[in-house]
């Protein structure tokens, strides 16, 4: 058991208009496979119009540590959200 | 079920007083359900019950797809073939989300596959009987895949995130296989008297199995309790393994076959069967290594392995040269 295919990460957009998502995982040997084999895998019933791959050891990501510095900030600047500011009735729809 | 026998290694549900803040933290988010996610803390204890449980799922799907492909070549007609083709394909599927799952706990994918191969991991019990006719086709679907569900549904709720997900992905193509077993029982039960009798033995020899599924007694359950504390289990053994019956009973009358067991009777007071005690003997030796096809669902393992790691060192050579060519014309 020497040589294990790299592991890929899958995405696929589910219907035109919507972004990719993430769907799962699979090994594959190279990118070309890892499409064929994410098909095979993710979408047998229709499942997708376009399918994205990435090697899963170049995905750079926040660590679960990190939550905190990286997204509490948000959380005192109530101001970026609509329901901060009081328009009044008269002044209609915005 | 699919993970029968999960030694969980937790040493008894300590009480959220009794833990070290991070474990606290843990539990509470558990208790909370929020799911934990694959970088996050968690206790040994829980990842270890994790592996072990998601990998013995994945093993099950895999060799599950064994005593169905035995019957593809031989399927009565070109739909039914075109159906178990697609079940059995759905399978591998279901073992490859699992293993991904698993793979997010730190284990790798060869490893578990070592495990498989070495005997040193389980899979399903149910796997180890023989198909021996087409009308087994019917009740593995209706009878296996079923049971399946009861376990599975509850799972997604599970409290790893990755795990979770892939039982939403799998819930989702179950049905289709439950519906297509219960549609060759209905066809056989609606022949001629030989194929109701078909229908008839392969109820009477899948029954029992099929019950064993849900894994031992709770009285002889020992891990249960920290897995539920856990939010990896969500229902007691013999909780599902009632909801089965009370599901199933009335399916086998519908098709006038007649559930194998003498004890099985209504109970007005608890609102569901009384059914006699499985035999538990049984269920030990097949996971041993001791039942009707053990060795040769292990051999056929290890056959599929070995045969295909040129074409496993093949592609990967292929692949490396490649990229060395790609990088040397940059
Ligand atoms: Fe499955
Ligand atoms: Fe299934």
């Amino acid at each position: 058991m020497s040589s294990e295919w790299p592991l890929w990460e899958v995405f696929i957009r589910g219907q035109h208009g919507l972004a990719h998502r993430h769907v799962g995982s699979l090994h594959a040997p190279d990118a070309e496979m890892a499409i064929n084999n994410a098909r095979d895998v993710y979408t047998r019933r229709n499942e997708g119009v376009s399918i994205w791959v990435v090697k899963a050891g170049d995905i750079a990501a926040s660590a679960p540590g990190d939550k905190e510095p990286l997204f509490e900030p948000s959380n005192t600047k109530v101001y970026r959200h609509p329901t901060f500011f009081d328009i009044p009735d008269e002044v209609g729809h915005m | 079920m699919y993970a029968q026998e999960v030694k969980s290694t937790g040493k008894g549900v300590k009480s959220l007083e009794e833990m070290e803040p991070q474990e606290r933290a843990f539990q509470e988010k558990i208790d909370a359900d929020i799911k934990i996610e694959p970088k996050e803390w968690m206790p040994e204890g829980y990842r270890k019950t994790l592996i072990r449980q998601i990998s013995q799922h994945a093993h099950s799907e895999i060799v599950g797809q064994l005593p169905e492909g035995n019957w593809i070549t031989r399927a009565p007609t070109l739909e039914r073939k075109a159906i178990l083709l697609a079940k059995v394909q759905d399978e591998a599927g279901h073992g490859l989300y699992l293993y991904c799952a698993a793979e997010t706990l730190g284990i790798s994918r060869d490893q578990m596959t070592e495990q498989l191969l070495s005997g040193k991991a389980k899979y399903s019990s149910i796997f180890n009987y023989p198909t021996l006719t087409w009308a087994d086709i019917g009740a593995i679907g209706w009878l296996v895949d079923g049971a399946a569900i009861m376990n599975q549904v509850p799972l997604q709720r599970c409290s790893y995130g990755p795990y979770s997900r892939a039982m939403v992905r799998i819930c989702k193509e179950e049905s289709f296989h439950q519906r297509q077993g219960y549609d060759i029982m209905m066809k056989l039960v609606k022949g001629t008297t030989e194929q109701k009798e078909m229908a008839q033995d392969a109820l009477n020899r899948w029954w029992q199995p099929s019950l064993m599924m849900f894994g031992p007694s709770d009285k002889d359950s020992v891990h249960s309790a920290q897995s539920m504390a856990w939010g990896i289990k969500q229902n007691t053994n013999d909780e599902l393994r009632q909801k089965f019956v009370d599901q199933t009973v009335p399916q086998a009358e519908y098709l006038g076959l007649t559930v194998p067991d003498p004890d099985l009777r209504w109970n007005e007071e608890k609102g569901g069967y009384d059914f006699g005690e499985v035999d538990w003997s049984e269920f030990y030796e097949v996971l041993k290594g001791n039942g009707p096809c053990n060795a040769e669902r292990m051999a056929a393992r290890q056959k599929a392995w070995n045969d295909g790691a040129w074409f496993r060192e093949g592609l990967m050579a292929h692949a490396k040269k490649r990229e060395a060519r790609k990088v040397a014309a940059e």
